[in-house]
């Protein structure tokens, strides 16, 4: 079976003309062997500039290696940049200490672009507890493609971030206007914590006359406290659709019985819908506007 | 008229220059690494620095609706901390490449020391290593001999000038300076470089042929629009529009667009200005409502005719 390397190795020939292929091929040699901390920061500066920005066009068999390479990984969208500059790391990975020292430091100075491409790679490098706190000072940009970098498609949060570090991820990914379901592990890392802080950041919307977004409520529906049960209620009877479908759905589903008692007060359309099987997350979210 | 302004430390100006720039219709700057004034001591200062150039002052610029672009480098006067300088050199590789990086510069002499020397000397391999354009400040004192020399070195380690842009020229260097084969740009600054009036006459005796205009303003007193003034004094002294263009715009974009990384299409098809956007949890807005979903005024400072000579000259 290939390994992640080799998967990037391939999607990255195949997106490249002659002459990018053999400055690859060149970096990726010199990488393997014995080399400076300088080769690694040319190399990997230089990869946009030699290799260009291209996407890559990868297929369903593609994703599936991928699944099979790194249950959980993810790599559609990346471009041919971020898989060389991936390459690159993962292969001088192999030298162990000189390569963690030399990593962090590219890390500190990375542009945005780069900052992008690291934190798509937190699924693939070793010792992977090593880059949590690059990880978790990545979820406080503001820059909303390096926070998704981290917070979508990617396996890694909910693998190596504690409950705070988890919660505050989900919250501030509202506040960066980006979506809560591409969140890798979602369900399986809810906990009582995100629910109340999600509860509490409807009211806070709600006193300030603000739209509360209607993903937010698959957080609160596990296990809300009573607190969180009658924002829930007020959002089941919400007039704004997505709302009010998102609210039933999560009451629906809730493992309180106060919750799922309030799929009673949903609007008819609503109840049949659920009725019929019509109502799920992917539906909503097919359903919902194109974040910006 | 469209501008561009390839040689300005828009660190240390404010965003009622970013406004005035914009409104006068300069589209692109570049701003290259220098001294900031107060001396450094430590590679970590150095470090920021250069992460506020390629990252935070970038993203200032582009809340007015303009590309922002830079060089880095390792200036003449820090190259004679030796001890600083050695780290900077070291860290520099890892940023000599980052997104919109368009040369290796400001570098060259401050007063010519060995220290300078040897600084110099390592970031022009560093350029050739990386294939990266080069920009030279040239001295204040003893400028010919500096710029001279500047260029020597240059061929001295098989740099083509034609990657090399000479900065600062003077009417005593833009001969030598053209005659080998180098870019030559002039500064537009009061009392120590060049002044509106005189960069008219430089047009007239030595034409449009690799020459463009900056206006390096920084901490100093200087002005962030002495690009847009002088191409109007320009046209108002009887230079023909082309010239103007050439000398205020396309041929900085010809000489930086070699980068790969410095193309007219980043600002002809830009993003559209989000002020609401934050970078690093700041926003430049304090307080103000944000422009949203609109283009700076583009409108021109004024009918050439209508404004006194004294707007125009700024010497």
């Amino acid at each position: 079976m290939p390994l992640p390397l080799d998967l990037l190795k391939t999607w990255t020939i195949r997106a490249t003309d002659a002459a990018g292929r053999a400055w690859f091929d060149d970096a990726l040699t010199r990488l393997a062997g014995e080399h400076t901390e300088r080769d690694l920061f040319v190399f990997v500066g230089l990869a946009p500039r030699k290799l260009g920005k291209a996407p890559l066009s990868l297929t369903p068999e593609d994703l599936a290696a991928a699944e099979a390479a790194r249950p959980g990984w993810r790599p559609d969208g990346l471009t041919v940049d971020q898989t060389a500059r991936l390459s690159l790391l993962l292969t001088a990975a192999d030298h162990g200490e000189p390569f963690f020292a030399a990593f962090h430091q590219l890390w500190r100075t990375a542009d945005v672009g780069e900052q992008v491409t690291f934190h798509r790679g937190l699924p693939l490098y070793p010792e992977p507890a090593r880059h949590l706190w690059r990880a978790t000072d990545g979820c406080r940009t503001s820059i909303r493609a390096v926070f998704e970098a981290i917070a979508h498609g990617n396996p890694y949060p909910a693998e190596q971030f504690d409950e705070t570090a988890w919660n505050q991820m989900c919250l501030k990914a509202l506040f960066v206007g980006t979506t809560l379901h591409p969140i890798v592990g979602l369900e399986a890392r809810h906990n009582r914590a995100l629910a109340r802080m999600m509860a509490d950041y409807a009211f806070e919307r709600w006193a300030a006359s603000r739209p509360v977004a209607w993903e937010l409520w698959r957080c609160v529906g596990p296990e809300p406290d009573e607190r969180a049960l009658s924002a829930l209620a007020r959002a089941v009877t919400s007039t704004d659709p997505l709302t009010a479908r998102a609210a039933t759905l999560a009451a629906h589903t809730s493992r309180v019985p106060a919750a799922t008692e309030l799929v009673a007060r949903a609007s008819d359309e609503i109840r049949a819908e659920l009725a019929r099987g019509d109502l799920t997350w992917d539906a909503l979210v097919a359903r919902a506007p194109a974040t910006p | 008229m469209k501008f561009i302004d390839p040689h300005i430390h828009m660190n240390a100006r404010t965003t009622d220059d970013y406004e005035a720039m914009a409104a006068a219709g300069v589209v692109a700057v570049i701003e290259p690494a220098f001294w900031l004034g107060q001396p450094r001591t430590s590679v970590d200062t150095y470090i920021d620095y250069l992460s506020t150039l390629v990252g935070w002052e970038r993203f200032r610029a582009s809340q007015f609706g303009i590309k922002h672009y830079c060089t880095v480098g390792l200036n003449s006067k820090e190259a004679n901390n030796e001890a600083l300088a050695e780290a900077v050199l070291a860290i520099l590789p890892r940023f000599a490449t980052k997104e919109g990086v368009v040369a290796i510069g400001e570098i060259g002499y401050d007063e010519q020391t060995k220290a300078e020397d040897k600084a110099f000397r390592a970031q022009l391999e560093l350029a050739k290593q990386l294939d990266m354009l080069v920009m030279i400040h040239t001295p204040h004192r003893d400028k010919t001999q500096g710029t001279r020399r500047s260029m020597d070195v240059c061929i001295e380690h098989g740099l083509d000038p034609s990657k090399v842009v000479v900065d600062h020229n003077s009417e005593e260097t833009v001969k030598e300076t053209l005659d080998r084969g180098f870019w030559a740009a002039f500064t537009l600054y009061p009392q120590t470089k060049m002044g509106s009036e005189r960069m008219v006459e430089v047009v007239r005796r030595f034409g449009t042929e690799r020459i463009f205009i900056d206006s390096s303003a920084d901490w100093g007193k200087s002005d962030p629009l002495a690009v847009p003034k002088t191409g109007r004094l320009m046209l108002a002294r009887g230079i023909s529009p082309e010239a103007v263009q050439k000398v205020c715009y396309a041929n900085a974009l010809a000489a930086y667009g070699q980068s790969g990384q410095f193309n007219e299409s980043d600002w002809l098809a830009p993003a559209t200005i989000d002020q609401r956007e934050l970078f690093e949890g700041n926003s430049v807005l304090r307080g103000q409502a944000p422009q949203v979903d609109a283009r700076p005024d583009t409108r021109p400072v004024g009918p050439v005719e209508a404004m006194s000579e004294d707007a125009l000259v700024i010497e």
